[in-house]
């Protein structure tokens, strides 16, 4: 048979310094991993010398048969040119297998998060902004139909504007592509201490997975401690399906009570009780104050030893509940944002918005309901931040935005995180809202108009504003006519 | 340069003009058409007359099981609907047109030998075995040195692929998303069929292949469903002389797309 398989007889040739490949001169070799050597690449094509970042990944074939090396990179081969965006290192050429095979992508300078964990604990809101980063750039990963499937600090680096890239896509599933790995394989891949249960089953489909693997990194940044230790059998691995961690606060009790919440959110063994959505988790590692906090904040010790044995038993044999396919379960999980005018809006305007908003969220299970007011401070001088009673405003408001969202979260049974509240201080309410939704990955907006009031003439259509700049799909509630 | 891949038309003449001009709007220039011309649809004569001016044109024409069948009678295994259809649709063709059936070739090579273009599969083509699942497949992509071969036959779209040792996999592919067949393996392409799709989608199917310039720049395969009027193609198999039960019955089929 002639195939153009990867040549396992012709004996690899070891690359060096100062050579060119395919246009591409070899300078330095950055880095000898298991998998694959790193270098730094100039591009010497046809006389023009190109030194921008550029690093060039070779696989390292250790002769005979080597699957996962092989295929590892093929699927990285495949996924790199249909990705895009500052999440990702920027693809720019790859080579063939029968020569030699490599890829050339944008070097990102800098160390990859991997000698943080050495300094580990680190401060809450240290890890939470690690999180929120990491999150937003496994966010924008997922809507590219990708699940990443190695997520750990060593393939976490960021740009100097502090945007999270992630790298090394030799384990990832691309929904709408063929899963080259899928075959390859009688073990479940992925790095022991990070992988998702559901890894651990078999499943490659599902973008909850990268959460749990955030999850594990957060819980070892926040503690200095793995969740999960570090297994090196599949019989070790199985045992995080019963096996809850240790709560984070049992280890250090400092650590605020949100940010075990939010930890521990998203190691839950099963996909549909974690984070429905990178966007969902970001949205709480940025914003802690909004952060519901449930039985798993107050956690002190694990379960005793009766409900864990009751957990392994169910575990024995468990199969995983088939996912949809993960475009779907993302589509099914959207932040809904209400903005919600509760000092001026009149009570049928109120009433009808919160009908509004009802009936989105009910759609969707995974859906996650933001509700948010602004309160109107100036631009220059010293507000008065508490009424003639000495009340604070801003709890105020939040007092009237819960009161407002009662109906909701009774209708729906909104537990578990799914409903949080936000009082913005800003001088433009519009702006305010617009920046809100951008920065949280808002999918939808519902707001009330202001109708044809005097206040409209005056001050403009906020609701207009908000349709005209903002990044997302809005609905603009009116009040009924009559 | 881009490819066209159709298959099982199956005389469904709205079907073929709407992926036709689905296929010149995407800005397909080649064409093969996999086999399957006739038999369940209402409009045989139709249909061959199309193909025999596309492949004078240059296209790529593949006898299938239902085209031979035309020439040489039903086979015992056939549906008894597909034999009524065949034994009807002979009485639609004239000399020429059953002719060129009769002499279509079962396989054909394309893309300096990269692509084999093959009605039901590359180990035995004419004997109609379906490739219903990863082994077919493996054994067809083992049957010829091509890169990339294209089959029919099979009413629903699918992609194999098969690695150097001989590893395969199988993948349900999205309409209208591009993927890259990397050229170090090997691809099986079903397009789905054109005239009358089974997975329970009415829209017909069909594939675009971009065969890829050098080693290192992939061939790509788009599987595409394009909308088409349906009613009218059931219109046209109430209109004809068929008997009723089956027209009813293959009109339901066209309607549900199964």
């Amino acid at each position: 048979m002639t195939t153009t398989a990867p040549p396992s007889s012709s004996p690899p040739i070891p690359l060096q310094a100062g050579q060119v490949l395919d246009g591409f001169r070899l300078e330095e070799r950055l880095h000898q991993g298991g998998m694959a050597n790193l270098w730094r690449v100039c591009r010497v094509d046809g006389g023009n010398e190109d030194c921008s970042e550029l690093l060039m990944k070779v696989p390292r074939i250790k002769g005979g048969e080597d699957p996962a090396t092989i295929v590892g990179f093929e699927v990285e081969q495949m996924l790199m040119p249909q990705l895009s965006g500052p999440h990702v290192p920027r693809f720019v050429a790859r080579g063939d297998w029968t020569k030699q095979a490599y890829i050339v992508m944008e070097r990102i300078p800098g160390e990859t998060l991997r000698p943080r964990l050495d300094d580990a604990p680190l401060p809450p809101e240290e890890v939470a902004d690690i999180g929120a980063r990491v999150a937003t750039a496994l966010a924008a990963l997922h809507r590219q139909h990708v699940v990443h499937l190695d997520i750990k600090p060593s393939n976490i680096m960021f740009r100097a504007d502090g945007t999270a890239v992630l790298v090394d896509f030799g384990l990832s599933r691309h929904e709408q592509l063929p899963d080259l790995l899928e075959e390859e394989f009688t073990l479940p891949m992925g790095t022991g201490p990070y992988m998702s249960p559901e890894q651990v089953q078999f499943v490659r489909n599902d973008p909850r997975s990268d959460l749990f693997a955030l999850g594990v990194m957060l819980y070892h940044l926040a503690t200095g401690e793995r969740p999960f230790g570090q297994p090196d059998s599949v019989r070790g691995l199985r045992r995080r399906l019963y096996v809850e961690p240790v709560p984070p606060r049992a280890i250090r009790p400092e650590l605020p009570k949100w940010l075990q919440e939010v930890i521990l959110h998203c190691l839950e063994v099963k996909p549909e009780k974690r984070y429905q959505s990178a966007a969902q988790l970001a949205l709480d590692l940025r914003e802690p104050g909004g952060v519901a906090l449930t039985a798993r904040a107050e956690k002190l010790q694990t379960s005793g030893a009766m409900r864990r044995i009751k957990r392994w038993f169910f575990a024995l044999g468990a199969e995983p509940t088939p996912v949809p396919p993960g475009g779907e379960q993302l589509a099914r999980s959207p932040i809904v944002m209400a903005a919600v005018d509760v000092d001026n809006a009149t009570p049928e305007l109120l009433a009808q918005l919160r009908e509004t908003v009802r009936r989105i969220v009910q759609t969707e299970t995974g859906a996650r309901l933001a509700c948010v007011s602004v309160m109107r401070v100036n631009r220059i001088g010293i507000d008065e931040l508490t009424d003639q009673h000495g009340q604070s405003l801003h709890v105020k408001q939040l007092i009237a935005l819960k009161h407002w969202a009662r109906p909701i979260s009774k209708a729906l049974n909104l537990d578990d995180g799914r409903l949080t509240f936000h009082v913005l201080e800003a001088p433009d309410a519009a702006g305010a809202i617009i920046d809100f939704a951008h920065r949280n990955g808002v999918d939808h907006i519902v707001m009330g108009a202001r109708g044809a009031s005097a206040l409209r003439r005056y001050l403009g259509s906020v609701s207009g504003q908000v349709v005209a700049e903002s990044d997302c799909t809005v609905t603009v509630v009116r009040q009924p006519a009559g | 340069m881009r490819w066209a891949l159709i298959t099982d038309i199956h005389a469904n003449r709205q079907a073929f003009e709407a992926v036709l001009a689905d296929a010149r709007g995407q800005g397909a220039t080649r064409y093969a058409l996999l086999g399957d011309f006739v038999g369940y649809g209402a409009d045989p004569a139709w249909v061959v007359d199309r193909v025999m001016a596309m492949a004078a044109d240059g296209a790529i024409a593949i006898q299938g099981n239902h085209d031979e069948a035309i020439a040489h009678g039903g086979s015992p295994g056939m549906h008894p609907d597909a034999r009524a259809v065949i034994d009807w649709t002979r009485a639609q063709l004239d000399e020429d047109e059953l002719r060129f059936l009769s002499r279509l070739p079962l396989q054909a090579h394309a893309e300096p030998g990269n692509c084999l273009f093959v009605h039901a599969n590359a180990y035995d083509p004419a004997h109609w075995e379906y490739v219903q699942g990863r082994a077919e497949a493996v054994k067809s992509l083992h049957a010829s040195d091509a890169r990339i071969q294209a089959c029919g036959h099979m009413h629903e779209p699918m992609l194999f692929h098969m690695s150097g040792t001989g590893k395969a996999g199988d993948f349900r592919p999205l309409a209208g998303v591009p993927m890259p067949l990397p050229a170090h393996r090997r691809w099986l392409i079903i397009p789905g069929s054109c005239g009358q799709p089974r997975d329970g989608n009415p829209a017909a199917c069909y594939a675009l292949l971009d065969p890829g310039a050098a080693e290192c720049d992939d061939a790509r395969v788009t599987f595409q469903r394009v909308a088409y009027d349906v009613d009218a193609a059931c219109a046209a198999l109430r209109a004809s002389e068929l008997p009723h039960m089956i027209s009813e019955r293959l009109a339901r089929r066209l309607t549900l797309g199964e």
